[in-house]
């Protein structure tokens, strides 16, 4: 990863009042300092010590899962979280949506000319603690630096390595008519924190962002199901998702097209905190399309999906799941939804950004 | 929650129901206009029509700030992001609005135009605020809602002294659009809209009042009743609309009295008076050029005024030939009646304006209700 720096001659990084220049993407001395001084500081472990440009190990049988995912999120603090811990969730979670173990990830970051290191710092910290956590280490990275005014602040991208156990196959081409759909909490958390953040739109609300690695969560449901899933290919979990950008609506009609089926909701069932219900309607807002980064969406066989549900609710990330609606036989691959006012109506793919009403 | 779910209550909206179902006369069908979009959104949104007998039919009408705004509107938007290289904040909805060329506005801001979405007239002045070097124009929309906070920005403005901000005012008055649909010769002489009543406005109604629409009530002899934009707001007002209608009456009702005096707010009246005067004609999308629909800035603010400041003219542009928005916007068609909807048209191509914002009715139908279009296998 970096070239050694004796430490003895080199002035200390100054993570208080520093800031992020050219130089420490340039390859040179400074990039060499950072990477030691913060990123190995924060992440260290065996494989990251070895300062190689990679990662070499060995993985536990199964069949290998990867995943990777960019984030640029804005504000960079959040209540409820941070860039760093959604950097490390938001891939974690995409590695245990296949049903696997997340083990090792990659991390590669591009800083903005002028960021101050101390929230750099305070990034990074986040980001080993979520990794902590979440037990998976942060192995190889990378470090680029772009001017000022080309980037915002700080990009952020990793990279999920992990393992699913053979025999047990969940995809997003797997939901079959007569599936249960269940989630795992309340709906839209963490878009409307960042939104009470924005310049424009700034609101004053309890709500905090609810970003978690599931992947603890999807063990204890793929343990309540292993056994009728090995035995039958047709039963268990079929479908695992995170509904993250475009909320659960985006999620369900993805699956819808993936499957070639269609979904009805039962929009009574379907669980949103008052306070995220109220900003929604405050700024002409629909929960369904607003993004989560610790809640779950499972379609399950219909015989097993009280078992997936019980253990869904003894675990602490998902004690309010509940099932919403079902998968149903539909060549237009529409999800529909019973409206709690007694209508039905189409809940489709979100068209550009959601925007508040001016009228 | 308080205050949102008593509005939504299915339980009530089907005791509403039966009411109606049990009111309407089998001898008859009722046709209303919801002129507003925010109606259109909650009809589709909630599927009231759902409930309703098949006596009743909604008509969506034209009170969707961005399906209204012609063509030639739009392009001068884009000539100043592009040509005068202004920064030109505006709403969302306006950002995706077709124009000449293919262009929208965003597509002039992917083209290196200075194109910035705001939440309010307020916005837009605290970016002039603080870009002093940039000439910050806020392309303002809306009907009789979004009036008095731009009147306010324009005031404020002035009462600063700023000097690099200005306002290109598109802001429509609704009872002359409703005006403009009963002297339509579909409505008045053919006959081939039938319109037994409208549905009045919600939120202008606050700004403006009741007292507006008695005119269209005596005048024209249609009920208006004005209700709030939840769905059981809806569901009473088509309640006493049928009841108007079948009692013979032709009054303004008030459904949404929690919101809505006779008067209106008088302060934000006057504050728009203060700042903008009627202008002769303005050209409305589908409904064509429509007399004294239409507010400018009044001449002791021209400062404040994008269209003098820059010289800008407005070009008349045709629609696309086969677009049906001037006819679906007139009540006279359905978004399904038209070609384009949801093969060339669609809310990710909107060719329309009605397929743009979620209050147009195309959108709103695409949306929400297009799987009643088509047969669907449902069940497992």
């Amino acid at each position: 990863m970096s070239k050694p720096v004796k430490s003895g001659y080199v002035r200390p990084l100054d993570l208080k009042h520093g800031r992020v220049d050219l130089t420490h993407g340039s390859g040179g001395r400074a990039m060499a300092q950072l990477i030691e001084q913060l990123f190995h500081e924060a992440f260290g472990n065996e494989i990251l010590a070895q300062k190689n440009d990679m990662a070499t190990f060995a993985l536990p049988p199964g069949r290998v899962v990867m995943a990777t995912d960019s984030h640029v999120v804005s504000p960079l603090f959040f209540p409820g979280g941070d860039i760093g811990c959604l950097s490390v969730h938001g891939t974690v979670n995409d590695v245990a949506m296949a049903g696997a173990r997340p083990i090792y990830l990659a991390a590669s970051f591009i800083l903005e000319e002028g960021f101050p290191l101390a929230d750099l710092k305070r990034i990074v910290e986040s980001m080993a603690a979520a990794a902590r956590e979440a037990d998976v280490a942060i192995v190889t990275g990378d470090t680029k630096v772009v001017e000022q005014g080309k980037g915002d602040g700080v990009f952020i991208t990793t990279t999920g390595v992990g393992v699913v156990e053979e025999g047990l196959a969940i995809a997003g081409d797997r939901a079959r008519p007569g599936d249960r759909i269940l989630v795992s909490g309340p709906l839209g958390d963490h878009g409307m924190a960042i939104m009470s953040l924005r310049e424009s739109l700034a609101f004053a609300t309890e709500i905090v962002s609810d970003t978690a690695a599931l992947h603890g969560l999807v063990a204890c449901m793929v343990d309540a199901v292993r056994e009728p899933m090995r035995r039958d290919p047709a039963r268990g979990l079929r479908v695992l998702r995170d509904p993250t950008r475009g909320g659960l609506a985006t999620t369900l009609n993805e699956i819808a097209a993936q499957s070639g089926v269609g979904m009805l909701l039962d929009e009574a069932a379907i669980p949103v905190r008052p306070q995220v219900q109220a900003a929604c309607e405050f700024l002409g807002l629909d929960p369904l399309y607003v993004a989560n980064e610790g809640k779950l969406v499972a379609i399950v066989a219909p015989e097993d999906a009280d078992a997936v549900l019980a253990a869904m609710r003894a675990h602490p990330l998902a004690r309010d799941a509940c099932a919403i609606g079902e998968v149903i036989a539909d060549d237009n691959r529409f999800v529909q939804m019973q409206t709690k006012f007694g209508g039905r109506r189409i809940v489709d793919w979100l068209t550009g950004d959601q925007l508040p009403r001016i009228c | 929650m308080k205050w949102i779910d008593e509005f939504r209550d299915g339980a009530v909206a089907r005791q509403i129901a039966a009411q109606i179902a049990a009111e309407v006369r089998p001898d008859r069908r009722y046709h209303f206009m919801e002129f507003c979009g925010g109606h259109t959104h909650a009809i589709s949104r909630y599927g009231v029509t759902d409930l309703l007998p098949d006596a009743v039919k909604m008509i969506h009408g034209p009170g969707c700030p961005v399906c209204v705004l012609p063509i030639g509107r739009v392009d001068l938007a884009i000539a100043l992001a592009l040509e005068h290289k202004v920064t030109l904040a505006t709403y969302g909805d306006v950002l995706r609005v077709p124009a000449s060329n293919g262009l929208s506005l965003l597509k002039a801001k992917a083209r290196g135009g200075d194109v910035r979405m705001i939440y309010s007239a307020a916005d837009a002045l605290e970016l002039a605020r603080r870009t002093p070097r940039r000439e910050v124009v806020f392309f303002a929309i809306g009907f009789e809602t979004t009036t008095p906070p731009t009147a306010l920005a324009i005031k404020q403005a002035a009462a600063e002294g700023l000097k690099n901000f200005s306002v290109v005012c598109n802001h429509v008055l609704t009872p002359a659009a409703i005006g403009n649909i009963l002297e339509s010769p579909e409505v008045r002489r053919f006959g081939t809209v039938p319109l037994d009543g409208f549905i009045g406005p919600a939120h202008v109604s606050t700004v403006i009042g009741s007292r507006p629409y008695e005119y269209f009530a005596e005048e024209y002899r249609k009920p208006v009743v004005i209700a709030g934009f939840e769905p059981l707001d809806v569901m009473q007002a088509i309640l006493m609309l049928v009841r108007q209608v079948n009692e013979g009456r032709c009054e303004v009702e008030n459904e949404f009295t929690r919101a809505v005096t006779r008067e209106g707010n008088v302060k934000a009246q006057n504050l728009v008076a203060e700042v903008f005067e009627l202008r002769k004609r303005f050209e409305w999308r589908g409904l064509g050029d429509v007399p004294y629909s239409a507010l400018a800035i009044r001449g002791d603010y021209a400062a404040f005024d994008a269209e003098k400041r820059f010289a800008l003219e407005t070009k008349k542009v045709a629609d696309n030939k086969a677009c049906e928005c001037g006819a679906i916007l007139r009540g006279v068609k359905h978004p399904r009646d038209c070609k384009l909807f949801g093969t060339v048209c669609t809310p990710e191509n909107p060719v329309g304006s009605c397929m743009v914002s979620s209050e147009g009715a195309c959108a709103a139908h695409f949306t929400y209700g297009r799987f009643k279009d088509v047969a669907v296998r449902v069940g497992a």
